[in-house]
C-alpha cells in the first residue's frame, strides 16, 4: 500500500505536502480503524513487553480458565480472556498472534502487488504473446488452490513463517495482474494513450506516466480488499494446520485448537477470530478512505 | 468473434497441459510415497518392491507420458490409502462440492449485484449503510469461524440446523451461507464501486442532460458498463468458492472434493491429489475463458485485439 501512496503523490496537485496538517482535519480520517491498525501494529512490535505471559508456556494447573468478565469461580484478572486447554495465557497468545499476522501480511502484499501490478500493466498494454504468456501463468497461479501451494512449499522447505508469505505471495499477484490488466485494455483504448503514441513516447513512459495513474483507483479498490483477504488467507492456511506448527500463537491455530471443545470451551475460537474480524475491517475501512482521498474521481461524487 | 472464442480455446488447452505439468511434477517433489506408506521400519527390499508395484521407479517423462494418458483416459490411478481408484472417489465427492458452490454462487449474485447496483443508485440512504455493512461484514470474517460460531449457535445452543455432513436441504444451509457470503459481500463492493464510477461518465452525463429518464440512463446506459468488472470478478469468484470450500467443508464435514485434498495432500496419496487439483484446475480455467467469451462480448473494442 506503501508504495502506491508513493507513487500516487505526482497526481495530486503541487503543494499538498504543505497543506497536508489543514487537510488532514478537513478529511475524514476513520479514527476508529486508525487506532485499530495502530494498535495491532504496536501488538506486533513490542509482543514480547505487552504480553504479561509467556503465549507458549504450558500450565495445565490453569487450563481452561474462563475470562475475567464471566461470573465464573476460577475467573481472575491475571488472565483476562482466560487460558486454553493446555492454561496458556489467551491474552498473550492473541498480542503475539498479531505479529504473527502483520509480518506475513506485509511481506506477502508487498511482494505480490508489485509484482502482479508490474505484469498486468504489461500485459494489458503489450498485447500479443506477452499478454497471452501473463495471463495463462495467472490462472494457472489462481487455478493452483492455495493449500496445495502451502503444502508444497512446507513440504520442500520445512513448516515456517516465510513458507506461508511464499504461498500467500504466489495466491496473490495474480489476482492484482488480472484485475489490472483489464483496466488497462479499456485505458489503451482511449484518445490520451493515442496521443502519447504520436506524440513519440515511448512505451515505459506511457506506462507509467499515462496509464499508471488511471489504475491507482482499481489498485486502491484491490489492495484494500487484499490487505484483509491475506490476513484471512494466512489464518485460514493456519486454521488448516498448513503453517505454522501447532501451538504457534497464530490466530487461525488458535481458532483451530478451539474447534473441537467450541461447547465447553467457547472463547478459545471467539477471541482469535474476533481479532481477525476486527483487524480486517479496519484495514478495509482504512483502505476505503484512502481510495476517496486519492481518487479525485471518486471524490466529486 | 469465432477467431477469438477459438484462439481463447486453444489457450485454455495450453493452460490445461501447464497445470497438469505443474501438478506432476510438484506433485513428485513434496515426498515419497513409497517411504511414506511403509513408515520407517520398513526394509530395502520391501521398499523397492512398493515402488516397483506403484510404477515409481521409471524415469519421471515416461511416468509423465504415462499419467498424460491415464488422464486422457480419465484413469488417476488407484488411491494408495483408500485402494479404489481416484477417478470413482472424485466422481463421488465432487456433485457434493458442485452442489455447495453453486448454492452458494447462486445465492452470491441474487443477494450481491442487485445489492451492490442499488447502493449506488441510491448513495447514502439506510439501503448504501445496509449495502455496505453487508458487503464489509463478508468480507471481513474468516468463514471458518463463522461456520464456527454458527454451528454453536444454530446446532448447540439452539438446536435447529444440522452442523455435520450431507442430506437434506437443510444441510446447505449453513455452509452454502457462510462459503456465499464472501462472494457476495465482493460483489457488493465492486458492484456499488464500478456503477458510482460509471455514473460519474460523460456519457452518462450527457444521456442526463438530453433529459432522458433517470431509469433508463441507470438501467439502460450505466447498467451494462458497471456490470464489466463484475463479469471478471464473477468468474474470479466461482474459483474462489472452490479454494474456500476446503475449509469450509472441513468444519462441516462436507463429503467434497475440498476435504479429499486436504486428506490427500496430508497422506501423500498422490492419485487423489492429482485427481482433485487437476479437476479444481479444470473447472477454473474452463470458467475463466467463458467469463473471457463474456467479456469480449460486452465490450466488443476488446475482441478486435
Amino acid at each position: 500500500m506503501a508504495t502506491a501512496t508513493n507513487v500516487a503523490a505526482p497526481v495530486a496537485r503541487p503543494g499538498i505536502i504543505k497543506q497536508l496538517p489543514a487537510k488532514l482535519r478537513r478529511l475524514k480520517l476513520p479514527w476508529t480503524a486508525v487506532v485499530i491498525v495502530t494498535v495491532m501494529v504496536v501488538c506486533a512490535a513490542f509482543a514480547h513487553w505487552l504480553a504479561p505471559h509467556d503465549p507458549v508456556g504450558i500450565n495445565m494447573l490453569e487450563s481452561r480458565i474462563p475470562p475475567a468478565f464471566t461470573s465464573a469461580e476460577e475467573a481472575s484478572w491475571s488472565h483476562p480472556l482466560g487460558t486454553d486447554v493446555m492454561g496458556r495465557d489467551m491474552l498473550s497468545r492473541l498480542i503475539y498472534g498479531a505479529r504473527t499476522s502483520v509480518f506475513i501480511s506485509l511481506v506477502a502484499l508487498g511482494t505480490g502487488a508489485v509484482v502482479g501490478t508490474t505484469l498486468g500493466l504489461i500485459s494489458g498494454y503489450r498485447g500479443g504473446w506477452v499478454d497471452s504468456l501473463i495471463m495463462r501463468t495467472a490462472d494457472a497461479a489462481l487455478g493452483f488452490p492455495t493449500i496445495l501451494v502451502a503444502m508444497i512449499i512446507v513440504v520442500l522447505m520445512g513448516a515456517g513463517i516465510s513458507n506461508i508469505v511464499l504461498a500467500v505471495a504466489i495466491t496473490v499477484w495474480a489476482r492484482f495482474a488480472r484485475m489490472i490488466r483489464g483496466d488497462v485494455l479499456s485505458i489503451k483504448q482511449l484518445d490520451f494513450v493515442t496521443f502519447a503514441k504520436i506524440a513519440g513516447l515511448g512505451s515505459p513512459m506511457i506506462i507509467i506516466r499515462h496509464i499508471f495513474p488511471n489504475i491507482i483507483s482499481t489498485l486502491m479498490v484491490i489492495t484494500s480488499l487484499q490487505v484483509g483477504q491475506v490476513i484471512l488467507l494466512e489464518a485460514s492456511l493456519s486454521f488448516l494446520g498448513l503453517g505454522l506448527p501447532p501451538g504457534e500463537p497464530a490466530w487461525g491455530i488458535m481458532v483451530a485448537e478451539g474447534r473441537t471443545v467450541i461447547v465447553d470451551v467457547w472463547w478459545l475460537s471467539l477471541f482469535p477470530g474476533l481479532s481477525i474480524t476486527v483487524v480486517v475491517l479496519a484495514f478495509n475501512f482504512f483502505g476505503d478512505w484512502l481510495r476517496d482521498t486519492l481518487d479525485p474521481k471518486l471524490r466529486r461524487l | 468473434m469465432q477467431r477469438f472464442i477459438l484462439l481463447r480455446g486453444v489457450q485454455a488447452i495450453f493452460t490445461l497441459w501447464i497445470l497438469s505439468l505443474a501438478i506432476f511434477l510438484s506433485v513428485h517433489l513434496t515426498g515419497d510415497p513409497a517411504a511414506y506408506l511403509l513408515g520407517s521400519e520398513a526394509g530395502r527390499t520391501e521398499y523397492e518392491q512398493l515402488k516397483k508395484n506403484l510404477g515409481l521407479d521409471r524415469p519421471l517423462h515416461i511416468q509423465y507420458i504415462d499419467f498424460l494418458g491415464d488422464i486422457a483416459r480419465g484413469d488417476f490411478g488407484k488411491s494408495h490409502i483408500l485402494g479404489r481408484p481416484a477417478r470413482d472417489i472424485l466422481l463421488e465427492r465432487f456433485p457434493a462440492t458442485l452442489q455447495l458452490a453453486s448454492a452458494a454462487f447462486a445465492i452470491s449474485l441474487i443477494v450481491g449485484i442487485p445489492l451492490g447496483i442499488l447502493s449506488a443508485v441510491k448513495r447514502d440512504t439506510i439501503l448504501d449503510t445496509f449495502g455496505k455493512l453487508f458487503a464489509i461484514l463478508g468480507i471481513a470474517t474468516p468463514h471458518f469461524w463463522v461456520a464456527i460460531m454458527l454451528i454453536l449457535l444454530f446446532g448447540a445452543i439452539l438446536g435447529w440446523l444440522p452442523t455435520y455432513g450431507r442430506g437434506g436441504l437443510d444441510h446447505f444451509v449453513l455452509p452454502a451461507f457462510v462459503l456465499g457470503w464472501g462472494a457476495m459481500a465482493g460483489m457488493v463492493r465492486l458492484g456499488r464501486s464500478s456503477m458510482l464510477e460509471v455514473l460519474d461518465s460523460e456519457y452518462v452525463k450527457f444521456a442526463r442532460v438530453k433529459g432522458m429518464a433517470e431509469r433508463v440512463v441507470i438501467y439502460k446506459h450505466a447498467l451494462k458498463n458497471a456490470t464489466i468488472p463484475l463479469l471478471t470478478f464473477s468468474g474470479l469468484t466461482l474459483a474462489g468458492l472452490l479454494n474456500g470450500s476446503v475449509a469450509i467443508e472441513v468444519v462441516f464435514a462436507w463429503p467434497g472434493i475440498g476435504r479429499l485434498m486436504l486428506q490427500g495432500i496430508q497422506t501423500r496419496d498422490f492419485p487423489i491429489v492429482q485427481a482433485t487439483v487437476l479437476a479444481a484446475g479444470l473447472f477454473y480455467i474452463l470458467t475463466a475463458l467463458v467469463v473471457d467469451i463474456l467479456y469480449a462480448y460486452v465490450n466488443p473494442r476488446i475482441r478486435y485485439e
